[in-house]
This record gives structure tokens, C-alpha cells and sequence, in this order.
């Protein structure tokens, strides 16, 4: 799994961090998404797709491996 | 509890859509059907207010999933007919169309409709907004007016009229409230909102109702206000809350008293859930029923209802959320403000203007709002979640 960011579209609601803490991180200064682990780890995965699923912003773009 | 062979999720906004994918990503392979009332794909409306009525984003930009990511999803859509009937015991919903449809489980996610006030009916020029044409109407007429009179002082009426005032229109907010938010937030916050509309341009007539309008041509030329005063008008917006879209219900039996009521699992009867704007659940950590109208809410549930569908049993109990954005202010509200709580900055400082204010009442952290510190502010949002699993007293 590759996860990109698009840290224009980022409103700052910081879902994605309060359901995958590991990966996701908020910068100090907006609120605006940092991350942390382009590449999860397995264990990790399944929390990923849900913080991709419900960001507000849909600010989170994953590339499954086929 | 056996997985159902197929779902009917009625309504395609982010509660619906939501709740098939979160189906999905648990495992689900049955069928999944939605219906939307609106011909669109499904689409965010946060941005409605802001980016979109601003002109800065394609309307395009605000369609929630591209075509490839729903055909993953291997649902159905069915749009533009929207639901006339429910029959809870076949869980079967007729449409407009008078096409009928049945499933196992039946997931009701209609969410809201403006209200609207007397007397705007069949005037020209008076908007609500709450769909993706009501804002491209609305900024159709704006960029067309130079005074606007917004209708309401809460958080959409508050976002309407910051957008517009940066479109450049000369802005009149009118609401029965002292300051914008006011019972949202409180009276410091809503203070600093007002100075905040002040300086950004919009004219702040509070804390008295709207009696009428007054036209030319059967379009707007102005509001009404008690006071008897009216306030000249090119465009009106009226953004004074919404109400569950029940309607359809009536005569299903189930039990609708503002929202679709359902037990703490989301359920409003056997195999028929509530998601979204338009459930009414029963929040086991508050101890009372509760209706959220705010996107975070959406999609949160969505993942409990999916869950209980699938045979979960757990209550869900959120931590409520939501955020709103006016001129350069980024809000962000954690739990509840009640208006009696105690109010404190406890990161930042209000004259910085970035700072987190923690609502306290009985001893308990009932909520914090952060002003342009969206990263401080959640960091708090475990206090909120902490005082909601203590017991309550008493």
C-alpha cells in the first residue's frame, strides 16, 4: 500500500489522526495533515483505509498493491 | 444474526454512500442498492458554503468519489427518485417513479431540508442553501447583486455571509441571537465572531426576528425586521436551521419526533437503520437521544450502522464534532457547549488570535473549541471522551 496526501485539500479535521495515530500526524501551526509512513506496515492497513475512507476531505489517496 | 443478502440505503449523500463503503471495507459482499432523491453523484457540502459559493473550486470538485472508486464499490445507485414510502415489515420503499424495492436490511439516510419562513414562497431572489444547485443559484444571483441579506446567525448563515462579504457584497446578517453562534458556543466565542463579521465587512443586525419581505416584481427588495425597520435587499439567503426529511415515513410506523428515532445501535426498528442528519439515536454515554447535522457525524455513524448491520453489538457513542470555517478563522468544536458551562483558554491566547478554550460544566469537561489551533484543540478531544465514560450522577 502507497498512501499520497494532498495537503491543499486538508481541512484539519484530524480524523485521520485520531483513528491512525502511526501514520498520520497534523503540522502545529494548521491543523493541515502530515505523514508520517508513506508505506504502512500490514497490521497498520486496515486503519489507513478506514482514515481514507472517512477523511472529510477525501484529502487521502491510496494505492493498493494488485 | 445472519449477514444480509442485500441492503437498500436510501439517500445518497456522505451518510449513505458512507455506509456501503464502510460495508464493504468489513467484509460485506451481498448486494448494496442506493437511492438519492438528487440526480448527482454523491457529493460533499461542507464546501457548498464556502469554496464552491466563493467560486473557487469547479462544482465538479466537490463530487465525493470518482466514477472508477464507485464502480469498485459495486453498489447500485439509483438517482433522482426520491422515496415515497417504507414498509418496515417487507422493508420495501416506493418511489416518486412508482418503482418499488426490497432488501434485507433497509438504511434510512435522508438527511435534512431547510426551513424556510413565511412569506418567501413564489419571491424570486430568496435562497436557501443546502444542495449543490441551491449554491450555484445562490452565487449565480450574487454575482449579479451588491446587497445581500443573510437570514440566520448560526454556523451556515455565519459561512454565508463571510463568503459573500469576500465576494465583495455589501453584507447584513440578521438573527434573534446577541452575536453569530451565540448558543453554539457561547457568549466569548460568539463576541469574537462578531468583532471577526465586523471587521470583515458584514453589517451585524442581531438580536431581533424577520416579520416579512418586501418585493418589486415578484422578486425580493427587502426584509422585514420586528423593529419595523426594513433592510434593503438584492439577494436573500435564509439560514435558519433545517428539519428531517420524515416525510416519506409518515405511516410506516416507525417513530419519527424530529429525526427518525432509533436505539442506541442506530436501529429505528428489525432490520431497518437511521445514519446521518435525520437519526435520532440514543446516545448511551450522554444517557439522552440525539440528532447531529454535521459531516464528521456522517460518516462515523455510517461505520457503526455497517457495523451493527454485520451483527455487532455495540452502542455508539461519538464524541461530537464539527468545524467551521469564517474569513481566516478555522473553528473546531469537540463534545458539546453547553451554555451555562465555564469557559476556559487553556492553550494559546485570544488577543494572538489562535487559541483552545476548554467548556467545563459540574467538574466535567463537556467540550473544547479551538480558534485557528486545529491540532491543540484535538489533542484535548480525549478530556471530552474521558468525562463522557464516567458515570453521570445523579
Amino acid at each position: 500500500m502507497k498512501i499520497s496526501i494532498d495537503q491543499e485539500k486538508c481541512c484539519a479535521a484530524g480524523t485521520c489522526v485520531t483513528i491512525a495515530p502511526e501514520v498520520f500526524d497534523q503540522r502545529d501551526e494548521d491543523g493541515v495533515v502530515i505523514l508520517l509512513l508513506s508505506d504502512p506496515p500490514a497490521d497498520l492497513q486496515a486503519s489507513v483505509r478506514e482514515a481514507a475512507g472517512v477523511c472529510p476531505a477525501m484529502a487521502i489517496r491510496l494505492q493498493e498493491e494488485a | 444474526m445472519n449477514t444480509p443478502r442485500n441492503v437498500l440505503v436510501v439517500g445518497a449523500s456522505v451518510a449513505g454512500l458512507s455506509t456501503v463503503e464502510s460495508l464493504r471495507r468489513k467484509g460485506y459482499h451481498g448486494a448494496a442498492t442506493v437511492l438519492g432523491a438528487e440526480a448527482h453523484l454523491p457529493y460533499d457540502r461542507p464546501p457548498l458554503s464556502k469554496q464552491v459559493l466563493a467560486g473557487a473550486w469547479e462544482p465538479g470538485r466537490t463530487q465525493l468519489r470518482t466514477e472508477a472508486e464507485l464502480s469498485a464499490l459495486d453498489a447500485e445507485f439509483v438517482l433522482g427518485d426520491a422515496a415515497t414510502s417504507l414498509d418496515p415489515a417487507t422493508r420495501t420503499v416506493h418511489t416518486e417513479s412508482g418503482h418499488a424495492w426490497s432488501a434485507d436490511t433497509v438504511v434510512i439516510a435522508t438527511g435534512v431540508r431547510p426551513r424556510t419562513l413565511p412569506g418567501q414562497d413564489g419571491l424570486e431572489g430568496i435562497h436557501v442553501l443546502r444542495t449543490l444547485d441551491d449554491a450555484l443559484a445562490l452565487r449565480a444571483d450574487l454575482l449579479a447583486a451588491s446587497r445581500l441579506v443573510v437570514v440566520g446567525d448560526g454556523v451556515l448563515g455565519a459561512e454565508i455571509a463571510a463568503t459573500a462579504a469576500g465576494l465583495g457584497l455589501a453584507v447584513t446578517m440578521v438573527g434573534p441571537q446577541p452575536a453569530p453562534l451565540a448558543a453554539q458556543v457561547g457568549p466569548l466565542v460568539s463576541s469574537l465572531l462578531a468583532d471577526l463579521h465586523t471587521a470583515g465587512g458584514v453589517q451585524l443586525r442581531l438580536g431581533t426576528g424577520v416579520s416579512g419581505f418586501t418585493s418589486r416584481r415578484h422578486h425580493v427588495a427587502g426584509v422585514c425586521l420586528m423593529t419595523g425597520e426594513v433592510l434593503p435587499a438584492d439577494v436573500v439567503v435564509v439560514a435558519v436551521g433545517a428539519d428531517p426529511v420524515t416525510g416519506w415515513l409518515a405511516g410506516s410506523g416507525l417513530t419519527l419526533d424530529n429525526g427518525v428515532v432509533c436505539d442506541s445501535r442506530c436501529r429505528a426498528a428489525a432490520d431497518v437503520y437511521a445514519v446521518g442528519d435525520v437519526a435520532r439515536w440514543h446516545h448511551e454515554g450522554y444517557g439522552t437521544s440525539m440528532r447531529l447535522e454535521n459531516r464528521t457525524n456522517a460518516t462515523e455513524q455510517a461505520a457503526a450502522v455497517a457495523a451493527a448491520i454485520l451483527g455487532e453489538d455495540r452502542p455508539y457513542t461519538p464524541v461530537p464534532y464539527y468545524w467551521t470555517d469564517q474569513f481566516d478563522v478555522k473553528l473546531q468544536v469537540h463534545g458539546l457547549l453547553p451554555a451555562a458551562a465555564e469557559v476556559t483558554i487553556v492553550d494559546g491566547y485570544v488577543t494572538a488570535g489562535r487559541f483552545v478554550a476548554r467548556y467545563e460544566q459540574d467538574g466535567r469537561t463537556t467540550g473544547v473549541l479551538g480558534w485557528n489551533m486545529p491540532k491543540q484543540t484535538r489533542l484535548r478531544r480525549q478530556e471530552v471522551a474521558d468525562a463522557l465514560t464516567e458515570p453521570v450522577p445523579a
